[in-house]
């Protein structure tokens, strides 16, 4: 596109040293944004669990998941919706130790919420120390307007593809579209190739 | 949902400023011409990208305002104090004045006007504007879908279309509006300043039993609120879509 000026346009010019991918502008507070109605979990009732493409199940309840080994994690968000925060700090299980053991062939990873919102990844963005499921915030639990109890955390893509209240990993051996992925928002969702729309 | 299988490549098109209005003394409507726009759904949104003389560029989103269909775009941009893009989008840019836009973009928070469902809009301060884009669709594609909005907002000098809403409330039984002034009431309305609770929504919105289609849109901490006495009045959550916009506890 030939670029298109503003002449009476400044702008706020980024803050020295922050790396931001492109179309981000950084922000302080920690913006919200969810399709619907915040989902309430309690701890009782909590559960999370992942099905093989076989069908094989492995699930966890509170006392289970908190029991597992988990890990401080300080990474910085991308949301699709242009804004960006750095330095995050959470708490949480990885992934990897959530699979540690687990056969499968899977490619595909579908991660499933309370509330029903679903959203797709390849496994490979899973794992490896690349996503974990998280329960705490900036050293407190996890707030429902936030995810709570339990969000998907996978820093190195948009925001969506963190589910929030996640309850489940179904992996797949064909891949199956989640929520927004079905309403036009890119498939992989990397914020440094700026995929956010379908055919980005 | 259809729009969203056959959405092809989003590109960047180039909008030109034909029209504007001031709606409040912080919010401007601008009327933008795009040369092949494809047409957007009630409560889509668009990416605005402004680029300074020097090359730095930022974007942001903002929701329609006008009807569904059509070839002009409205936006309607609220200036927030501290904004980097809407004091220049409601101050700066004039007539005849180009940026880069594109879209529609989202697919959930949208109004069908084929649907026969009864629809509840809730609306918190500028978060009326894609719920004004479902009225006007409504208006434009005759729809006589019983439609009620419940709009919270600061004070009379901060209503968004006040006059149109009126006189569509005026013209069609149908279609109701309510306010919920939050700081200052007009002369002559009863209900004191408060934000909208438990019974006023009953008293105002559609009963869970009716099964309406509901869209709430404002600052997080409205939305939060809102979202959870409707599914606490019985609303199933499945048919309550939320837009939430700013940073987390903000009333703006």
């Amino acid at each position: 596109m030939a670029g298109i000026v503003s002449p009476g346009f400044f702008g706020r010019r980024r803050v020295a040293g922050a790396s931001l991918p492109p179309g981000q502008y950084l922000v302080r507070d920690f913006p919200v944004l969810s399709a619907g109605p915040t989902p309430r979990v309690s701890h009782d009732t909590w559960e999370f669990r992942i099905v093989t493409e076989t069908g094989e199940k492995r699930g966890w309840d509170w006392a289970a998941f908190t029991a597992l080994p988990a890990e401080d994690i300080t990474v910085d968000l991308h949301c699709v919706t242009k804004w960006s925060k750095l330095g995050t700090s959470w708490r949480g299980v990885s992934v990897d130790t959530l699979l540690d053991g687990i056969e499968t062939s899977a490619e595909y990873a579908l991660a499933l919420s309370y509330g029903g919102y679903t959203t797709n990844l390849p496994l490979s963005a899973l794992v490896d120390g690349k996503a974990w499921l998280a329960f705490s915030y900036d050293g407190s639990d996890l707030t429902p307007e936030h995810g709570g109890p339990v969000r998907l955390l996978v820093p190195h893509l948009y925001l969506w593809k963190s589910a929030k209240w996640v309850r489940g990993i179904d992996l797949r051996l064909r891949e199956e579209r989640g929520f927004w992925e079905q309403l036009g928002y890119h498939n992989d969702g990397d914020p440094w190739l700026e995929q956010r729309y379908s055919a980005d | 949902m259809a729009r969203a299988a056959v959405l092809g490549r989003l590109t960047w098109r180039v909008g030109t400023l034909v029209a504007f209005r001031d709606e409040t003394e912080f919010a401007r409507t601008l009327v933008f011409s795009i040369p092949d726009w494809p047409g957007h759904d009630a409560g889509q949104h668009v990416d605005v990208r402004l680029t300074a003389p020097d090359g730095y560029s930022t974007q942001r989103s903002y929701s329609i305002a006008s009807a569904a269909g059509g070839d002009l775009v409205e936006l309607t941009v609220e200036r927030l104090a501290d904004g980097e893009v809407s004091p220049y989008l409601s101050q700066v840019l004039s007539i005849g004045d180009q940026i880069e836009l594109r879209g529609p973009v989202g697919g959930w928070f949208v109004w069908d006007p084929s649907l026969a469902a009864q629809v509840l809009l809730v609306a918190g301060g500028s978060g009326v504007v894609p719920l004004m884009s479902m009225v006007r669709t409504r208006a434009k594609f005759g729809s006589h879908v019983p439609f009620r909005l419940v709009y919270s907002v600061r004070d009379p000098g901060s209503v968004l279309f006040g006059a149109e809403l009126a006189e569509l409330q005026r013209v069609d039984s149908s279609f109701e509006v309510h306010y919920a002034f939050t700081r200052t009431t007009p002369a002559g309305v009863a209900r004191p300043a408060g934000r909208i609770d438990a019974t006023y929504l009953a008293d105002a919105g559609f009963s869970a039993g009716l099964a309406p289609a509901v869209f709430v849109c404002g600052p997080t901490g409205f939305v939060e609120t809102v979202a959870n006495l409707l599914v606490a009045a019985g609303h199933d959550a499945g048919r309550v879509k939320t837009e939430r916009f700013g940073p987390s506890g903000s009333q703006r």
